[in-house]
């Protein structure tokens, strides 16, 4: 029961997908400029990451390794379809909110890297567990970052105002520029935690190195290869 | 002529794909820290995109929409552009080498980027028909260009950053993310730019353009 808290801890604080694995930036940077947008994506990336992880610990000993990557986009891809599917006949207000990235969850690198990284790996009780953690720690994320760029950035919170008649919002915080901004000054906020509290610095790698393509040599262009060669 | 010439504009400016729709962080995050390995991603996305769409777009409008299949889009296009995408490392590999050894490290992992499968699904949403497929596929060069062009200009601001002190829980990736704030911002300057251009372009067509 220790290790299952332990998986489910880990993702949300330790090994969060967003700010300390950097997995998933687009849709964080995209989908936070209001908090209930973040929480739709959130909640969508949950049912999706728990249902891949489960299905691919489960398939986990009759997909070929040749072709798993391919094997684990068609779960995925068919999973975020029904979510899709799902969301436009009961919340057609959120589907057309979020638009084009609730498709775009089937390249979401946090569910292609915990499905490589973890679910080929681990039984699906454990793996279930593991999606359910790391897609809290995006919603988690998610949340604290709309909460900053909505608030500062529209002077509302879930879309009902809380400027007072006192406050003016910057609207820059909204608008594309600032979602960059926020989010490098939150990761730096979490590095600066981690070297507080003296937590052994995990390894911040980028995006595709994460997903564990790098290792089966597959992958290219990003910093961990070239820490390799040198 | 003039309308594509505004959905070429507004997608290589206006609507930048990485600094506006927010596609493609990844590689641009990634792999700008050289201005070389920058242009060869940027060219290889440019590539990818403009070919997904002249084979997902009329799959889409011929085979699925057809048959009441538009649901299956998101399925059938990332399976289109991964088993694409490795056709295409296969066949430089074998006929053009030089262009695979630039190129080809790349490849892999555009499968992921999201700006790939973005652009094709919002393809098909913003326009309709086979009518129209010349404008989807301007709208993809336009898109590839964009992410080409962000990707140069910020990898020299990052080759900048690596001259400057940084406090230390800065440095790395989130004064890299608050670079590409000040990028984005440069890049909201564009805004009024196509419909100052084209708006009263019946009247009075600038002579470039003629």
């Amino acid at each position: 029961m220790k290790s299952k808290l332990a998986i489910l801890l880990n993702g949300i604080i330790r090994q969060n997908p967003v700010l300390v694995l950097v997995l998933g930036t687009c849709p964080t940077l995209a989908v936070t400029t209001a908090v209930s947008n973040a929480l739709g994506m959130g909640a969508a990336t949950i049912f999706v990451l728990i249902c891949s992880n489960l299905a691919i610990s489960l398939l986990r000993n009759i997909i070929p390794d040749t072709v798993r990557i391919p094997c684990y986009i068609v779960v995925i891809s068919t999973f975020v379809t029904i979510v899709g599917l799902v969301m436009e006949a009961y919340l057609p207000a959120l589907y057309s909110a979020l638009g084009v990235f609730l498709p775009l969850i089937v390249v979401n690198c946090i569910i292609l890297g915990r499905a490589e990284m973890y679910a080929s790996k681990n039984g699906p009780l454990d793996s279930a567990i593991d999606g359910l953690s790391m897609g809290l720690g995006f919603t988690l994320t998610l949340f604290l970052m709309s909460t900053i760029r909505e608030v500062l950035g529209a002077g509302t919170f879930f879309g009902f105002d809380v400027t007072f008649g006192v406050l003016k919002p910057m609207s820059i915080l909204t608008q594309p520029a600032g979602g960059f901004f926020v989010f490098g000054v939150l990761m730096a906020l979490s590095i600066f935690v981690q070297q507080k509290s003296g937590q052994k610095k995990i390894k911040t790698t980028m995006d595709c190195a994460s997903c564990g393509l790098c290792d089966k040599g597959s992958c290219g262009g990003c910093d961990k290869k070239e820490e390799a060669q040198a | 002529m003039k309308e594509l010439l505004v959905i070429l504009f507004s997608a290589i400016l206006t609507n930048n794909v990485v600094l506006s729709r927010f596609m493609g962080i990844c590689p641009f995050l990634g792999v700008s820290n050289k201005t070389k390995s920058a242009v060869g991603m940027g060219i290889a996305v440019t590539v990818v995109i403009a070919i997904s769409t002249i084979v997902t777009y009329p799959i889409s409008t011929l085979i699925l929409a057809p048959n009441g299949l538009s649901f299956l889009n998101t399925i059938v296009f990332i399976l289109v552009i991964a088993s694409f995408v490795q056709l295409l490392e296969m066949v430089l590999k074998k006929f053009m080498p030089p262009l695979y050894s630039a190129l080809g490290i790349y490849l892999p992992l555009i499968t992921t980027n999201c700006a790939v499968l973005g652009i094709t699904l919002i393809n098909i949403e913003d326009f309709s028909g086979m009518g129209e497929f010349g404008h989807a596929i301007v709208n993809a060069v336009g898109t590839g260009l964009g992410f080409l062009i962000a990707m140069v200009i910020f990898s020299g601001v990052r080759t900048r950053l690596n001259c400057v002190k940084i406090p230390k829980c800065f440095q790395g990736l989130p004064i890299t993310l608050v670079a590409a704030a000040i990028v984005a911002i440069s890049f909201m300057g564009f805004s009024g730019v196509i419909d100052g251009i084209f708006a009263s372009a019946s009247e009075s067509i600038p002579f470039f353009l003629k």
